[in-house]
């Protein structure tokens, strides 16, 4: 299956995916791994069950924002450099303001890169599921596994 | 599909590094020659950051930021690596902000927030180490003095108060909220960092809710209780509905009368925090009490808005729906934290008076758990000064810090205590426990 967005930060990319159906918290869900200094994050966010506990480091972390507080593009652009980040982030919807910040200040302060694709649409959210493969190409297409 | 912002076309080599060469936003001639690099490498990237961060929203313009920006980032934890190089970046480059800034309250209070040597350990050399050193570059790039440290900026005593309609660059998502929906000032809800580079560069890119129409709701919210909705979890369950849409909340005035008072005004601000935490949202009117329902009523309704009512049973069903992240589910609270985001001296003065009630009520002189309440400096400056309350307040055996409870909360050593709280930002964000203020007073003052 094969889906466009448009394209934020480009890259090329085979990854695992990883859903949040909801919004995503990026300070809920990282802060206790950023605080223990973890090389993984490892959502901690009490209100997303279907992430809670999950590792979501180096994966394509596929969602329809983020949400919470606005330390969350800092909290972002933190765990890009200590390498703990999503790899991807691909959002059904348009990109909110934190998570923008957030990948934006690691590629223009930093040069640390998350390939970050949006406006993917509802039926993208509603096809990928968690461990799937997913190969993001430069121009924003998306291919599920399944469709392969 | 759109094109990419970073595609390889894009690129071109200047000052000796590789910028982007266009920019689709409408650009002044001194935009464009800091852009150039003119202004140096470091004002570059901090307006690039300021540019590209509109033109993901298609923003068609910069507009002038002409009040003092309001920071989240208030804690040296040395972990933050990428925020200590960029503002030492910025002090090296001689840059700070034209309007001296607030910021989020500071993460320890030895002298009212008790720590154990171990935790004091743990919080001075490891969780926030860097904190003097943070509070130093803070200093070199604007801050407006030692007492600028709270979330509730807006507070009069505090006098970070933007005028209705004019244009700022907030962080911090309860301030954002405020700003916008109670004051009417116009700003987006940016991100750490970014806000401080807007107001390095005094320039804030105009989208969302610094034009008429991102400032439409999307949301009616029909309230249909038989009392006034606690604040914390209105605001819980508006922001879990409606995520970062603007909600137009009918029904209200019922119970908070038609005069944005004192009152009103604690109300929303603590509803807002719950709604910014919850879900994401930035902007919300009130019919007949926010300045702009006030003066536009349900024109301020998109033609495709969608209804959500909220009855007595919904309020109790997003209750019922917070988990308790305790180890021990009935272990007795050990510590209570009211005031996230920070009281206005009026909370302050109906706590001390509700506190006072409840120990009445139940034949005890001081409160039986450990509780803080939290304020802005100028604010708790104003209630020491105020002798008879400050009194009566410490005969209750409350304690007033300006700590931000939050970044307290943030570490394993406090994660596992038993911690309870009014404030739905602090039960989202940590481990405590989330009771109504009613539920607070009857547990703060119970007898064994």
């Amino acid at each position: 299956m094969e889906f466009n967005g448009r394209v934020i930060l480009e890259g090329d990319l085979k990854g695992q995916a990883i859903v949040s159906k909801q919004g995503f918290n990026i300070l809920a869900s990282c802060q206790k791994s950023v605080m223990a200094n973890k090389k993984e994050v490892i959502c901690a966010d009490q209100n997303n069950a279907e992430l809670y506990n999950k590792n979501i480091t180096g994966k394509v972390l596929c969602l329809p924002k983020t949400i919470g507080s606005t330390t969350g593009g800092m909290v972002l652009q933190t765990v890009a450099e200590m390498g703990s980040a999503p790899a991807a982030m691909l959002f059904s919807e348009e990109i909110d303001s934190l998570a923008v910040s957030g990948v934006l200040l690691a590629d223009i302060w930093n040069g640390h890169r998350i390939i970050t694709v949006d406006k993917l649409g509802e039926d993208f959210l509603e096809s990928v599921k968690d461990g799937m493969e997913i190969e993001i190409q430069k121009d924003g297409t998306i291919i599920l596994e399944e469709s392969k | 599909m759109e094109p990419g912002f970073y595609a390889d076309s894009e690129y071109r080599e200047i000052n000796g590094g590789v910028i982007l060469a266009d920019y689709r936003m409408e650009l002044t001639e001194e935009e464009k020659k800091i852009l150039d690099g003119s202004g140096g490498e470091t004002l570059r990237k901090a307006l690039e950051s300021v540019v590209r961060y509109g033109e993901v929203f298609g923003a068609q313009r910069l507009a002038d930021v002409k009040q003092p920006v309001h920071l989240v980032t208030s804690f040296g934890i040395p972990i933050l690596k990428p925020v200590f190089s960029l503002m030492q970046e910025l002090i090296e480059a001689g840059l700070k902000t034209d309007y001296p800034f607030t910021v989020d309250p500071r993460p320890v209070d030895y002298k009212n927030v008790k720590c154990s040597p171990i935790e004091k350990i743990v919080f001075s050399k490891v969780m926030y180490g860097k904190q003097a050193e943070y509070e130093k570059q803070l200093k070199a790039v604007g801050l407006k003095s030692e007492k600028a440290f709270t979330c509730a900026c807006y507070l009069d005593e505090v006098g970070n108060v933007p005028s209705e309609g004019s244009v700022i660059a907030w962080a911090e998502s309860s301030a954002v909220v405020y700003a916008n929906s109670v004051l009417g000032a116009r700003t987006n809800r940016n991100s750490g960092v970014l806000e401080l580079l807007s107001g390095i560069t005094g320039k804030t890119p105009v989208f969302g809710f610094l034009t008429d129409e991102g400032r439409k709701a999307h949301w009616l919210i029909d309230i249909k209780t038989s009392k006034i909705p606690e604040a914390q979890i209105l605001g819980s369950a508006i922001g879990m509905k409606v995520i970062e849409e603007v909600p137009y909340i009918k029904g209200l005035d019922k119970f908070l009368g038609k005069e944005l008072n004192a009152d009103a005004k604690d109300y929303f601000k603590d509803m807002g925090a719950a709604s910014a935490s919850n879900g994401a949202v930035g902007l919300f009117h009130v019919e007949n009490l926010t300045p702009e329902a006030a003066k536009e009523g349900d024109s301020l309704l998109r033609d495709d808005y969608k209804t959500y009512v909220i009855d007595d049973a919904e309020l109790e069903r997003i209750k019922a729906g917070y988990p308790v992240m305790w180890k021990n589910k009935d272990a007795k609270a050990e510590r209570c934290f009211i005031g996230c985001p920070h009281l206005s001296y009026n909370q302050i003065k109906k706590w001390t008076a509700n506190i006072e009630a409840g120990l009445k009520a139940s034949g005890l002189s001081q409160v039986g758990v450990k509780t803080i309440m939290t304020s802005a400096p100028e604010v708790v400056e104003k209630l020491e000064a105020d002798t008879v309350l400050h009194k009566r307040l410490l005969a209750t055996g409350v304690k007033i810090s300006s700590i931000c409870p939050l970044m307290y909360m943030n570490n394993p050593l406090c994660s596992k205590k038993p911690i309870i709280t009014n404030s739905n930002k602090l039960r989202t964000y940590t481990t405590c426990r989330y009771m109504t203020d009613d539920e607070i007073i009857e547990t703060i003052t119970m007898k064994e």
